[in-house]
């Protein structure tokens, strides 16, 4: 048992779920007070001395039924789960999944969750087709399994069987099945785990299937349900970031001495000013202006960077956003307060007008209709944040009005979503802006852009321009 | 103390004062009673952290000492204080007696004031000790409880170390408002309550409102998690079902559609931008 854990709790660090010394002691000594056949028991316990974030548990889960997954069924078989005659026709091929698929649902509709289990071992079995030694994850076997057996809107035709029920009810009994067809895919998943392990070994299933966390996943290449799962940090990453910035702002040198305050309060020693008073020290919050590159695979990374940027709002003096493509166009109206994100982006996506000539980013035709329509955008309190990979298609950059934009303002941030060692390569031409930027910045995760939205707000009360990212 | 042999043992008594746990919850309970540890409670609002330390109080038959937390808490506030008033009363009152002697007296116990910290550990009894809202205070403050956390025992200077006379049972509660400091997390047990699946919510709905009706508290049970599916500023907490719920039955609504949801939804969200989401949502169903 020590062996597992040791190697387990090394893949969480591979992860990046920090584990000290004594949390795995503590681990060591909880597995004592747990049965090892209730693998839930094992999970939690396990969990509560070695996670201590929440964002943490699903990467923790993954590793977790890689090390520690089912152990092969004893004397199961397929008939105590679906009619016999369904298991008797099994060299039939599609009439046996028909069968299965019937069984399947009846399942799904009592529910009776072992019999769920029985036929996702079946399943995997007959339609996974699970291949020796080679190296993919999990998911590739499970959407197999998934399309063979024609599973797609599963949970609608469930519903299908209550023709009695409409409207709200219609709608509460979708979630029901969508619930337990995903429980249902859930016990595939774990089947389909469960045969890789026996095949390849813990360690490098755990490689294949690792799960990365939310804070250290590429903006850039994210599929779509690990950004709805991003977004849903932002704000409270922005409420973080605000209590630490306002507890490191009090901790700053104090303001002037308030004559009043102290005079005052040296009534109470007879006179002596033994207790000086300070002013609060004024905090200067800049103006920001951000310039997002919306075109193609750029967009999700400035929408990010609005998102926590309004998320943020109350550190900052003002924030005006603009979107440009090969046109600019200001958005700020767009994300009014209490307007919901997800709706202001799709209206921008319709209403904005960005695209001038072919809907690929030209940084230096955007820049010159920036200054041309917007020339008392930027003061000498303006902050000025450009998101964009710097790929300007070939077309002239035009370094010169960036420079113009950094002599009136008073500083100029560059975030790119690129490994800095593509830039400078191919159409990049990142090198004739950066002359004019005080700062350009590899932002590719969330964790990146956090550490750069801190160094921001906090430079603002420092009177410093170079941010530490 | 009741020791309980099993986390299904933990779970059959918590449910006898009316709270209701998941496996998860019974788990780590029982296992930090086994390591001695404290436990670190985290979730949203209004999902029954609190209530947790208060059920695990009634359960183990122990006192429950709360010490809730807000910025600025301090040493004074938290631990201990000296009674300076009656310190100087003392001084005053015997101006000829010997430095030494007085020294020894106004730093004795008839002069110390015992903060929840200090009270937890001096109890000769075993206590519960609720650290609520810890995420408060700022992290400085934070070093103050890992002396106590840690080897249950604290300093204070006049008296030497105090250690505790019986192991308090410590849970701390977390609303995540900011990270807590890595020193702090080590300690702990970390437990993670999130909101309540259908089930779960549905059964604390027939404990907490008893009159409620079976068929009933399944609807809102549903209604409730439907509505934290959709993308909102607050989903509706446990809390806010259980109030959802009186006012049904307030109401005199035996079952939920459509129409009702919509017109008492501002019980469930306290957002308006969240209550028209919902509605738009609901009509389109």
């Amino acid at each position: 048992m020590i062996s597992i854990l040791t190697s387990f709790i090394s893949e969480l660090r591979q992860v990046g779920i920090p584990v000290s010394m004594v949390e795995a002691i503590d681990a060591a000594r909880a597995v004592e007070h747990v049965s090892l056949e209730d693998r839930d028991a094992l999970r939690y316990s396990l969990a509560a001395c070695l996670v201590k974030n929440a964002h943490h548990l699903d990467a923790f889960d993954a590793a977790f039924d890689v090390f520690f997954s089912l152990q092969p069924p004893v004397g199961e078989s397929l008939e105590e789960a679906i009619p016999v005659a369904a298991a008797t026709s099994s060299e039939t091929g599609g009439a046996d999944l028909h069968e299965i698929m019937a069984g399947l649902m009846d399942a799904l509709t009592q529910p009776d969750y072992d019999s769920m289990r029985v036929i996702a071992r079946r399943l995997v079995g007959l339609l996974a087709g699970i291949q020796p030694g080679r190296p993919v994850g999990g998911r590739y076997y499970l959407y197999r399994v998934l399309g063979r057996l024609g599973a797609e809107g599963l949970a609608d035709r469930l519903v299908a069987q209550h023709p009695e029920a409409v409207g709200l009810d219609q709608t509460l009994l979708g979630d029901e099945y969508r619930n337990r067809v995903g429980d249902f895919e859930l016990m595939l998943q774990d089947e389909i785990r469960r045969r890789l392990v026996e095949d390849r070994g813990k360690e490098a299933v755990a490689r294949t299937t690792r799960s990365q966390l939310l804070e250290d996943i590429d903006l850039a290449r994210a599929p779509r349900a690990e950004i709805a799962r991003m977004e849903q940090v932002i704000q409270p990453l922005a409420r973080k970031l605000a209590a630490r910035l306002a507890h490191r702002r009090r901790h700053l040198r104090k303001g002037r001495l308030d004559i009043r305050r102290t005079v005052r309060r040296s009534l109470s020693t007879g006179g002596l000013l033994a207790d000086p008073q300070f002013r609060a020290p004024r905090i200067s919050k800049p103006d920001i202006v951000l310039l997002c590159d919306i075109s193609g695979s750029v967009a999700t990374f400035g929408y990010f960077t609005m998102q926590l940027m309004y998320a943020m709002s109350t550190q900052f003096s003002r924030v005006r956003a603009f979107a440009f493509v090969d046109g600019v166009e200001e958005v700020t109206g767009f994300f009014t307060p209490g307007v919901d994100f997800h709706d202001a982006i799709v209206r921008l996506g319709r209403e904005a007008d960005v695209v001038h000539f072919d809907g690929h980013s030209d940084y230096g035709n955007a820049l010159e209709q920036f200054l041309e329509r917007y020339p008392a955008a930027i003061t000498p309190r303006t902050t000025v944040i450009v998101t964009g990979d710097g790929r300007s298609n070939y077309r002239p950059a035009r370094g010169e009005l960036l420079a113009e934009m950094s002599r009136a303002a008073r500083a100029v941030y560059w975030l790119n979503p690129e490994p800095r060692r593509f830039w400078n390569t191919g159409d990049s031409v990142m090198g004739e802006f950066a002359p004019s930027c005080n700062g350009t910045h590899e932002v590719r995760t969330l964790r990146q852009l956090e550490s750069f939205v801190e160094g921001l707000a906090l430079a603002a009360t420092t009177h410093r321009t170079a941010i530490k990212v | 103390m009741n020791e309980f042999a099993s986390p299904v043992e933990v779970a059959e008594a918590l449910k006898r004062v009316h709270y209701l746990p998941n496996d998860r919850i019974s788990q780590v309970v029982y296992l930090a009673e086994r390591l001695d540890k404290p436990v670190l409670v985290e979730g949203p609002a209004g999902v029954g952290k609190t209530e947790l330390a208060k059920a695990l109080a009634e359960i183990y038959g122990r006192r429950l000492i709360r010490l809730q937390c807000y910025e600025g808490l301090d040493e004074s506030k938290a631990l201990y204080e000296w009674n300076y008033r009656k310190q100087l009363l003392r001084l005053q009152s015997d101006e000829a007696a010997d430095w030494s002697t007085i020294e020894d007296d106004i730093f004795g116990e008839s002069f110390l004031l015992e903060r929840p910290l200090l009270e937890a550990l001096r109890s000769a009894k075993p206590v519960v000790l609720l650290i609520d809202e810890v995420d408060r205070v700022e992290i400085e403050t934070e070093a103050l409880l890992l002396e106590v956390l840690a080897d249950f025992q604290a300093s204070i200077p006049e008296l030497g170390t105090v250690r505790a006379v019986s192991h308090p049972l410590v849970i701390l509660t977390s609303n995540n408002t900011r990270d807590l400091s890595d020193a702090l997390k080590r300690r702990c047990l970390f437990l993670h309550i999130g909101y309540p699946d259908v089930d779960r919510e549905r059964e604390i709905l027939l404990t907490r409102v008893p009159e409620l009706p079976q068929q009933l508290a399944q609807q809102v049970a549903g209604v409730v998690r439907h509505i934290r599916g959709l993308a909102l500023r607050k989903a509706p907490s446990v809390s806010e079902s259980i109030d959802w719920a009186r006012t049904l039955l307030a109401l005199g609504i035996d079952e939920v559609n459509e129409g009702v949801t919509t017109d008492t939804l501002h019980v469930l969200l306290k957002y308006q931008t969240d209550i028209d989401k919902a509605a738009v949502d609901l009509a389109g169903s």
